[in-house]
């Protein structure tokens, strides 16, 4: 989608994959219209992005006379589920989609021993302890298919290996090395290869340096570049596969000619390594001679122990239908939810107690990892939009948060005042909340950001000032006076907090004009003493409030005061200093009125 | 806007009262005339009682404002008026004049001595003409310059008197040709002229008197009103805008969206804490630590106060044992999970946190009581901007948590929330969130956009956030949110994300917004 995910935490984009148009409609069998493949997408849970083609991108992306030559083939770019990398390919896309149309029954994927072995040595556990591997025996690549392998493990990278951190994905043509295959960790200048696509060779450190400036492999370089000893992984010959998460080696590239692929992922995180190798030997094993036949390779650890890799674990689970049923708010027996189970891949059957399902979880849905999941995939089949929608019962009685309650009061106070009301970011510069208004950073409490991309985002404000400032600085072509207002938190650091920090609401007025009208924000402030019923005081009163001068370096000097009420200080109002202004690009005088809110709660 | 919205009255009534003594008289002058001859135009108005042709207008547009006294026609005509170098020419004379004048009547002049005295352009039409009415001649000087000399003694200078005519209308006796060269000559350019045509009236009479601009308290003590005519009003101008502050459109929406919550029984989350530990910004979200939302590039990391002091610590081991795994019926993310990362602060990225926070009071109860809270506050995220993205927005969130609550449930209080925003079309669409499961996306069916556009996001939280809490197993918490800033931009039609916050919004903008009413 356009917009980022709201509940969704972050705006991690969903991926997106290409697929062409017709080759997805030949494997599913029939054509679709747009809207037609559009609804089948959205009720499980795709989004069909765009519809477009590689000269249109090109097109848009360069320029016509670029795209002239490309294919003018339509392609569809399909949204995926962030947790489905099942769905990352067309092979796995298409596959998905049969199935829940119960078109096709879900393969049942296999690994059998064979004979290749990798050993891991000690040395890998300081930098990338994690391997594992498999071989794809016998396959056949059409253009199509090859190209979707290459795309797949990008994408994969670019998913759940972040950025190869996680996990580095190697694929071999096993033809051109030979076993047994050993995983290392060495000093950078020991290593010596020719790199895939290269004609000379480089040690490990010339190699850091020539892909430098590669506008692809240049983002992975940080992975292990300060490390000591870089990973490598070599064949019996010493001829390397891949310095991982790097490159892979000339010697053993694959080619759409290609009959026997070793695929080696190398991790920090082992679990997402048997992910990743699970998913790319499931969706290519069906080109293989035997499809859906896996070869295993033995991985040797580095306490002799042997791991078969990959496991294509099929786990079972027991499920009532009660509890679907609960949870979902539908009435439909377990042999219909398990025919509606078997349609999201999870082959399920109903046992003879009538209650119980049983769920057998494959290995292409790692995604699956608590009976919620089987909840949510039985009412993804059974349709979200089928679902008859109830009110719920819960039976509350509602309240404000006392402090927004009092600042939408005052909010509203201050417009019928007169002020019109703006809304500034509370992200600043540094100068924003100290230099322009005559302080040092040091002296200011304020929380200060570790990754800001600009100077706009350096600290959190502690002061409304500079946002009202800047606003009216925008808006300088308008009709004198301009006066406006602004109730919002500002942040302080706080070592009483459990994270550091507090939030402070304030409210801040600022008139502007050709004269400063001190009497202006004066006024205001009797004003809003008024609405919160705070009586005139004297300074020797313990109640109501009084102004008493004061020296702000904001303000300029003899026309700044300090608000007190109850015998606390809770404000400051005055003429702005003439440099405060002029760092703000404003030609005329201003005052300005700041008080805490939260003295009146 | 405020100079129209000012001139029914304003403008008006001081051009009357400027007036006031000369222009009855005025309106006067022109019904004798009328009652003399029938009709007569505006222009010969003006010629004959020798007013300013504008000023007639004017009297005669408040004659015609009084019902019944004057028919008015318009006319179009052809008017010759004087080019600015045609006033100049008939103030101060002809360029060949001007230059005749300054040549010597005996010796002659130098052509460069002339060159002198006028700007090149004068010299050249005034020698240039003073040849061809062979008032002058030229000599040569054997050197590059020239001697002009008089070839007649005096000159009379027919173009200044005739202009002097036509600017005064009085363009009798001008032959078609002379207009031509004079307009060949730029001195004269011909525009079209409206006049106005007035005739008695069904109700003509001369005996009017002058309306009055508006009741006054006097008249009313007196009675004087009584009997007076009143100048009327012209309806079709705008009011005077009042004086007033104004509230901020964002705000406004911010506003009904707390009234609608409020109408449906929630309860205002304290979202006050913009600073949050990645634990309860993350970690108790079930978001494991490698999660890429978890990136710099994505999430403001503080720097100063980089770590929070501390966590709940029975309840951070529990969340560690269920991101770690086989807890609580979940597999979960089979990694090694850290302390120190859980500490690291963040400017919160969503208002979530503060969900989290809440169910983990709630949790903390002796009993469990069923809640319904809300929140409409900002959040933070360290990403590409661009006209729909900015690093800070508001998220609107809303949750129930009670025993037993079901999907349909869910589906049940979108709708009830989105017929309060006028949106009664809506369908589901499975995605996913890190902590919810089931995930669905709100659609909704835009009648004008002819399309279904994404609203919100929704789901039921995770056992695997609600169980470490302490929760009881059969509590279900349904969940959705969307951000104030998207339905505002759609409804308001903002195309720019900055126009509608931060310091760059046009405060006019937030004079002219309208009243919020969501469901219009």
């Amino acid at each position: 989608s356009v917009f980022r995910p709201f509940l969704c935490s972050n705006s991690i984009a969903m991926p997106t994959i290409g697929v062409k148009r017709d080759l997805l409609f030949e494997a599913l069998g029939r054509t679709y219209t747009d809207e037609q493949f559009e609804e089948l997408c959205f009720d499980f849970g795709l989004e069909l992005d765009e519809v477009t083609s590689e000269k249109l991108m090109l097109t848009k992306e360069q320029s016509e006379k670029r795209a002239e030559d490309a294919s003018e083939a339509i392609i569809y770019k399909i949204e995926v589920p962030a947790n489905r990398y099942d769905l990352l390919c067309v092979e796995g896309l298409v596959r998905g989609i049969l199935i829940f149309q119960d078109k096709m029954v879900p393969p049942r994927y296999e690994a059998i021993r064979g004979k290749e072995r990798l050993v891991i040595r000690k040395e890998t556990s300081g930098v990338r302890p994690h391997a594992v591997a498999a071989i794809l025996r016998d396959i056949t690549f059409s253009q199509e298919s090859y190209e979707s392998f290459i795309e797949l493990q990008e994408k994969l990278h670019q998913t759940i290996c972040r950025k190869r951190a996680l996990v580095a994905i190697g694929t071999h043509d096993l033809d051109a090395i030979e076993g047994p295959f050993s995983y290392e960790a060495l000093p950078p200048d020991s290593i010596r290869f020719k790199p895939l696509n290269q004609t000379e060779e480089f040690t490990a450190t010339e190699l850091m340096e020539f892909y430098k400036t590669d506008s692809h492999l240049r983002h992975y370089l940080h992975i292990i570049k300060d490390e000591p000893l870089y990973p490598v992984i070599y064949d019996r010959n010493r001829v390397v596969l891949s310095m991982p998460p790097i490159i892979n080696g000339d010697r053993s590239k694959i080619h759409l000619g290609t009959k026997n692929v070793f695929i080696e992922c190398t991790a920090t995180d082992l679990n997402k390594a048997k992910i990743v190798l699970d998913t790319i030997v499931t969706m290519f094993s069906q080109y293989c001679a035997k499809p859906f036949v896996v070869e295993a390779v033995e991985v040797e650890q580095p306490d002799g122990s042997v791991i078969l890799h990959p496991e294509l674990p099929y786990r079972e689970e027991f499920i009532t239908a009660t509890e679907i049923n609960k949870k979902v708010g539908i009435e439909e027996s377990s042999a219909k939810l398990a025919s509606l189970l078997s349609r999201m891949c999870l082959v399920s059957e109903p046992m003879r107690d009538g209650k119980t399902i049983k769920v057998e979880i494959p290995p292409t849905r790692a995604d699956v990892i608590h009976g919620c999941d089987i909840v949510e995939d039985a009412a993804i089949a059974y349709g979200f939009n089928n679902v008859k929608m109830t009110i719920p019962k819960t039976n509350t009685i509602a309240a404000q948060f006392p402090l927004n309650h009092l600042t939408d009061l005052l909010r509203n106070g201050l417009a019928h005042a007169g002020f019109t009301e703006v809304l500034t970011f509370a992200l600043c510069s540094r100068d924003d909340v100290a230099t322009f208004l005559n302080k040092k950073i040091e002296d200011v409490p304020a929380v200060h950001i570790e990754n800001p991309k600009t100077v706009e985002f350096q600290v959190a404000r502690t002061t409304l000032l500079p946002g009202l400032l800047k606003t009216i600085s925008c808006n300088r072509n308008l009709a004198l006076p301009i006066k406006v207002f602004e109730i919002s938190d500002v942040v302080y650091q706080e070592s009483s907090k459990d994270v550091g920090a507090r939030n402070e609401r304030w409210l801040c007025a600022v008139n502007y004009n050709r004269a400063p009208g001190f009497e202006v924000v004066h006024g205001l402030l009797d004003r809003i003493m008024e609405l919160l019923e705070v009586a005139p005081g004297k300074e020797k009163d313990a109640e109501g409030y009084f102004i008493k001068a004061t020296d702000d370096s904001a303000y300029f000097d003899g026309r700044c005061a300090e608000v007190i009420c109850g015998g606390k200080r809770v404000g400051i109002l005055g003429v702005l200093h003439p440099s405060v202004v002029r760092k703000f690009d404003l030609p005329m005088p201003c005052s300005a009125l700041e008080i805490s809110v939260e003295e009146f709660l | 806007r405020n100079i129209v919205r000012n001139r029914r009255l304003g403008l008006k009534t001081i051009s009357f009262a400027d007036h006031a003594m000369e222009e009855k008289s005025l309106h006067q002058k022109i019904l004798d005339v009328v009652s003399e001859r029938g009709s007569a135009s505006s222009s010969a108005l003006a010629k004959h009682l020798g007013y300013d042709h504008q000023t007639v207008v004017g009297a005669i547009k408040s004659l015609h404002s009084l019902p019944g006294v004057v028919n008015v026609e318009q006319r179009q005509t052809e008017l010759w008026r004087l080019t600015g170098e045609g006033k100049d020419v008939a103030q101060n004379g002809s360029h060949e004049v001007i230059v005749f004048e300054a040549v010597d009547s005996k010796k002659g002049t130098l052509q460069s001595e002339l060159e002198k005295k006028f700007p090149r352009e004068r010299l050249e039409v005034g020698v240039r003409q003073g040849l061809v009415k062979k008032w002058l001649e030229l000599k040569k000087t054997g050197t590059d310059d020239k001697l002009l000399m008089r070839k007649v003694k005096v000159v009379n200078d027919e173009v200044k008197s005739t202009l002097q005519k036509i600017a005064e209308q009085r363009l009798e006796g001008i032959g078609e040709s002379q207009f031509k060269d004079l307009q060949r000559r730029k001195l004269l350019i011909k525009g079209a002229f409206t006049t106005f045509l007035v005739s008695k009236g069904s109700a003509f009479t001369t005996q009017i008197e002058k309306p009055v601009a508006e009741l006054t308290a006097d008249m009313i003590a007196s009675g004087a009103w009584k009997g007076k005519t009143f100048k009327p009003y012209n309806f079709s101008a705008l009011g005077l805008s009042p004086k007033s502050g104004h509230l901020h459109p964002l705000m406004k929406v911010r506003s009904e969206f707390r009234q609608i919550f409020l109408e449906m029984g929630f309860t205002e989350m304290p979202t006050n804490n913009f600073v949050e530990s990645s634990f309860w910004n993350f970690d108790a979200l079930f978001q494991p630590q490698q999660h890429p939302a978890r990136d710099a590039h994505d999430t403001f990391f503080m720097k100063d106060p980089k770590y929070a002091a501390e966590l709940p610590e029975e309840y951070a081991e529990q969340v560690k044992l269920v991101h770690e795994g086989n807890q609580y019926g979940s597999i979960g993310y089979q990694y090694d999970w850290k302390f120190e990362e859980a500490k690291k602060n963040v400017l919160r990225t969503h208002t979530t946190a503060v969900t989290a926070r809440m169910l983990y009071k709630l949790s903390q109860q002796e009993t469990f009581s069923p809640v319904k809270y809300f929140s409409v506050d900002r959040v933070f995220r360290n990403e590409a901007l661009d006209a729909t993205h900015l690093a800070e927005f508001h998220q609107i969130e809303g949750f129930i948590a009670d025993y037993d609550l079901t999907l349909a449930n869910l589906i049940g209080i979108l709708y009830e929330f989105f017929k309060k925003l006028g949106m009664t079309n809506l369908k589901f669409k499975p995605t996913y969130n890190p902590y919810t499961e089931p995930s669905m996306e709100v659609f909704s069916y835009h009648d004008e956009l002819k399309k279904w556009i994404e609203v919100g996001n929704s789901g039921v939280f995770r056992p695997e956030m609600l169980l470490p809490m302490g929760l009881p197993e059969n509590v279900s918490v349904i969940a959705w949110g969307l951000s104030l800033e998207r339905p505002t931009m759609i409804k308001y039609n903002v195309a720019n994300i900055r126009d509608l916050f931060g310091h760059k919004v046009d405060l006019q903008m937030v004079h002219d917004n309208p009243l919020c009413r969501l469901d219009k």
